[in-house]
């Protein structure tokens, strides 16, 4: 009796746990799985490709690099219930503000258009015109965030962040050697010496799971869901969790392409897609879906990073709890972002190699100094009282500063001059 | 026209509100920022120098 008294109350108390965790799940995995956008899942694409399952055993330690540094912008949000700009501006004063703040609204809208470059691909695989993907595309965000509550967005959001799990099914698809995968995947290795080009691809992995809209989108995030102090632990799992699944698809991905296009050069998500098609339809059409459901998943909340930090810093009504006539200011940014970005797509010889490529560099401005701040701000005692970073987060958190500065620096530098790694 | 004048002078809002940076300036917070604009300061020269390169490479 006494046992099934016991099993009783436990169950009850983690249906219980469960269920707050419901109410507090969003932004940590919502963040995690859009930073799978269009360019992540072609770099995860090429690395499969290229290198097979050899570089998985990086990815895999890309999971506490990702979380020591958005667990960073939860406790932040949280304890100043200020976005990620305002803390910027308000901390270091005017001119690190409107650096970080036009660097960002710059960042997020060439990233929006290499977002719609994804979607419009993904879609052609299909048959589905550029113009239509684009207006689709406009009218379901639309959708999404016109209904005036955090919640419905977020929920909408993970569902989305579910549809991204389509690359697990593609992978049992291609039947991989499970054998291989452990033998050559989980051990450190570099296949084939370590040369130019595999550190590029090292780079461009760390570059696409660190991005400095993320920083800017989980914080205001956490402000806009109204989490409090005492919600920072379930906003840490959040935000593992979400570290975790979104590197368990990255891991899907390599496994797809590393199986079936192995030693092949891959250009772009869609490409990988294409010709996947020709060899397993079915997973190049699941390959096609997710960078769909990838771009849009980062549109979304890209485009949202941009206008929250706008309205932090101008003092709109910058609240998806808002309807359009409380925060007119917010939605216009909004709607302009992602209309402009979509049409950039549709204008025919536009320079979208060219965007790509400078969203790589404009990154390595924004990203350190976000970073940077973010450390600073999280040592600031007077405003974070029992929140402030300890000793030992903050050698865990400059070391993986320190490292992404670096490498996404050395990223930046080989995008500009190609010719160092040759 | 009003319309532009009130967005600069949202501007100069923002401007006065954060004029003073918040954050107590320790000496690990100047060294931060100083090694921010320096490197900044190199990496915007690296742009430059890409750009005109670009430009007299056709």
């Amino acid at each position: 009796m006494n046992f099934f008294a016991r099993l009783y109350y436990r169950v009850r108390k983690s249906w219980k746990a469960i269920r707050l965790y419901l109410v507090i799940a969003g932004p940590g995995i919502v963040v995690m799985v859009a930073d799978n956008d269009a360019g992540g899942i072609t770099t995860y694409a090429a690395t499969g490709a290229k290198y097979g399952y050899h570089l998985i055993w990086f990815l895999l330690i890309l999971i506490p690099v990702a979380y020591y540094v958005q667990e960073m912008t939860v406790r932040l949000g949280a304890v100043t219930k200020r976005g990620h700009a305002e803390a910027i501006f308000d901390g270091f004063g005017a001119f690190w503000g409107w650096f970080s703040l036009i660097d960002l609204i710059i960042l997020d809208w060439l990233t929006l258009v290499t977002e719609f470059i994804g979607m419009t691909a993904a879609l052609g695989i299909f048959g589905v015109p550029p113009w239509l993907t684009v207006a689709a595309v406009c009218v379901l965000m639309a959708v999404i965030v016109l209904n005036g509550r955090y919640w419905t967005f977020e929920k909408l959001s993970l569902l989305f962040c579910a549809l991204n799990l389509i690359y697990i099914p593609g992978a049992f698809l291609v039947h991989p050697s499970v054998s291989a995968i452990l033998r050559e995947g989980l051990i450190p290795n570099f296949a084939g010496g370590f040369d130019g080009q595999l550190f590029f691809f090292l780079m461009a992995n760390i570059g696409t799971t660190i991005a400095p809209w993320m920083l800017f989108f989980q914080q205001s995030a956490v402000v806009d869901k109204g989490m409090l102090e005492k919600d920072i632990p379930w906003g840490r799992f959040d935000t593992l969790l979400g570290s975790i699944v979104t590197v368990v698809v990255a891991v899907f991905i390599v496994i797809v392409t590393g199986t079936v296009l192995p030693g092949i050069d891959i250009d772009s998500a869609a490409q990988a897609a294409e010709q996947l098609m020709t060899t397993d339809r079915y997973v190049g059409a699941f390959l096609a879906i997710g960078l769909f459901d990838a771009g849009l998943l980062g549109a979304i909340c890209i485009s949202l990073a941009s206008s929250w930090a706008f309205g932090e810093i101008f003092g709109w009504a910058h609240s998806l709890n808002t309807k359009i006539r409380q925060a007119p200011w917010f939605y216009a940014s909004y709607f302009f972002t992602l209309v402009t970005a979509g049409l950039v797509v549709l204008i025919p010889n536009a320079p979208l190699v060219l965007i790509t490529l400078f969203v790589q560099v404009i990154a390595v401005t924004l990203l350190p100094a976000a970073l940077v701040f973010l450390i600073l701000l999280l040592n600031d005692r007077k405003t974070m009282g029992e929140h402030c970073n300890t000793p030992a987060q903050n050698l865990v958190g400059g070391f993986i500063v320190v490292s992404i500065v670096v490498l996404s620096t050395l990223y930046g530098i080989t995008v500009m001059f190609p010719n160092l790694i040759h | 026209m009003n319309a532009i004048r009130n967005f600069f002078a949202k501007i100069g809002d923002v401007n006065r509100r954060y004029r003073e940076p918040r954050i107590e300036m320790s000496g690990a917070v100047r060294l931060s920022l100083m090694a921010l604009r320096v490197y900044l300061l190199a990496l915007v020269a690296l742009m430059v120098y890409k750009f005109v390169l670009l430009l007299t490479q056709g």
